[in-house]
């Protein structure tokens, strides 16, 4: 039994107009401390994926299993999510924006209190904890919100496109930061892209999707030696370009297959 | 500041000077028209150019000013006018609020009520002013009802509709922590519409104005409505003139004050 299993996912969207269906059959499964991608053009419903797995969207078909039980909703909080803009709230401060989850949770406390302002210098924003977001640059923002994340402690975490509206360089060392971070507490994770090198770069297993509807066309492994570097490191890394050429050449051939709408 | 060349500092010093020159010289004329506006008003009542009986004078207005802020009854009939005003919109804007709150709670209720807003919104309230006074009597909170009736439906349909408008990632973020729809209301909806409401405020000042001015000529016991129906009634324009003074005065200060609290609010 794998930590989460994706069990037959199929979900339509209705509206007036029309229905559209965003996903199909998506069967996958995912090991604990994983760090999955899911890759694919825009459209092709890997955001609806997500909140379907984070239980915030009730698919048409399907069902996620965790653990080996149904997932109901976010209310036990086993996930957690990130999204392409940090969300942090304007009106609170950095530290009312990072106890956030614990507080609406219920959870607290001294102690965890303490353990998120922890989390909050070794992420590198020590002594912005009265400051509003504002104040903050679009990286140290992004990373605030991934304390706020982390900080209510998820069993799994998400990443929806996370990185995509930094600059480069922001984007590469907030790679390698998410990338160890994560690795430190051994989470389990999912991440959003539409950047081969990205998903190459930081993930175990990668989902390339295909759209008209959302379907998984081809599950690449991440060799063994890239697995083990950082996303910088492994950028640099001789498996590196071979992998991106092999995936870049599975989605072009995609585009030929189906034709755009 | 950091050092730059003497020639750009020089034309920097001129820049400033130059606005500040434009300034005077807006504050000059505005001084101006104030000035020249009274003074023709004045020369033309005296010359009686313009009848004396309906146009009044400044000078006029001002010696009666001047003897009602001696006897003090001036200021019990604007007293009572402010009062009426504040309460009216501060119960309009919290009445408003709470409305648009229970409406995005229910939005099946919003979709059901939205042709009754759109009616309510669009008739001119003071003409509930009647029925008003049959129901709550002729008094005090029958203008106080007024003030704020007049302002409760576009109160409601603006802040709904800023209620609405709040981006939906940040429910997102807040449901992925299992928050309820009364956390979700608490700690992004409402914050988030803070300025919309602060800027209803500011528009209801006004709005009340006009319910409960309406309110004392319809009730006529006190206040600044009823000194220019009394003027109205016993033909004296002096006393008509000065209270509008008076009103266009406070309702401007009244503004101004909201408006200095919107800024600081909205700056923390
Ligand atoms: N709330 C919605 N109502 C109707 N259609 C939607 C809705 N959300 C997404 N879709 C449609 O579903 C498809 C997949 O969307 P999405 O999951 O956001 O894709 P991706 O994240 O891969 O870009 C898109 O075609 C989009 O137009
Ligand atoms: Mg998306």
């Amino acid at each position: 039994m794998s930590f989460l299993s994706v069990q037959k996912i199929s979900h339509t969207y209705f509206t007036k107009k029309m229905s559209k269906t965003a996903l199909q059959d998506i069967q996958l499964e995912i090991e604990e401390g994983q760090f999955v991608s899911f890759l694919g053009p825009s459209g092709c419903g890997k955001s609806t994926l997500l909140s379907i797995i984070a239980g915030l969207l009730k698919p048409t078909n399907g069902e996620i299993l965790l653990e080996g039980k149904t997932l109901v909703s976010g209310r036990d909080h086993v996930i957690g999510y990130m999204l392409q803009q940090d969300y942090l709230f304007p009106w609170k401060t950095i530290e009312e924006n990072i106890l956030l989850g614990l507080k609406i949770l219920n959870r607290l406390t001294p102690d965890s209190k303490e353990k998120v302002t922890r989390l909050l210098k070794d992420i590198g924003l020590e002594g912005t904890e009265s400051q509003y977001p504002r104040q903050l640059s679009g990286g140290m923002k992004q990373r605030a919100a991934l304390v706020r994340t982390l900080a209510a402690e998820p069993k799994i975490l998400m990443l929806d496109e996370p990185f995509s509206a930094l600059d480069f360089q922001t984007k590469l060392k907030l790679e390698d930061l998410v990338w160890s971070t994560l690795k430190s507490f051994s989470k389990t994770a999912i991440l959003v892209t539409h950047d081969i090198g990205e998903a190459i770069a930081m993930s175990d297993v990668i989902h390339l999707f295909g759209t008209n509807p959302g379907h998984i066309v081809k599950t690449v492994e991440v060799t063994k030696e890239l697995r083990k570097l950082t996303p910088f490191n492994a950028r640099n890394h001789r498996d590196y370009s071979a992998l991106f050429q092999t995936v870049w050449k599975e989605l072009e051939s995609l585009e030929k297959i189906i034709p755009e709408d | 500041m950091k050092k730059s060349s003497p020639k750009i500092e020089q034309s920097y010093n001129d820049y400033i000077k130059t606005l500040k020159k434009e300034k005077r010289l807006v504050l000059f004329y505005q001084l101006l028209i104030f000035i020249v506006f009274f003074s023709i008003w004045e020369l033309l009542s005296r010359q009686e150019w313009i009848d004396p009986l309906i146009f009044s004078s400044p000078a006029k207005i001002v010696s009666l000013l001047f003897h009602k802020v001696q006897d003090g009854s001036i200021f019990s009939h604007a007293g009572f006018t402010i009062y009426e005003t504040i309460l009216g919109f501060v119960l309009g804007t919290l009445c408003g609020t709470l409305l648009a709150a229970f409406l995005w709670w229910f939005p099946m209720a919003s979709r059901v009520l939205d042709p009754y807003l759109v009616i309510l919104n669009a008739m001119p309230k003071v003409a509930l002013g009647p029925i008003l006074i049959v129901v709550l009597g002729p008094g005090f909170s029958s203008i106080i009802a007024m003030g704020a009736v007049i302002s409760i439906i576009i109160t409601t349909i603006v802040i709904y509709t800023s209620f609405r408008g709040v981006d939906p990632n940040y429910l997102k973020v807040l449901e992925t922590f299992g928050a309820s729809r009364y956390v979700c209301f608490k700690e992004a909806v409402l914050p988030a519409s803070f300025p919309a409401i602060i800027s209803t405020l500011k528009v209801n000042v006004g709005l009340s104005w006009v319910g409960v001015i309406v309110g004392e000529f319809l009730v006529s016991q006190q206040g600044l409505g009823y000194l220019i129906i009394y003027g109205f009634q016993v033909f004296n324009f002096t006393l008509v003139l000065m209270s509008l003074l008076i009103i266009a005065i406070i309702a401007t200060i009244m503004y101004q004050l909201v408006d200095y609290l919107e800024k600081k609010i909205i700056k923390s």
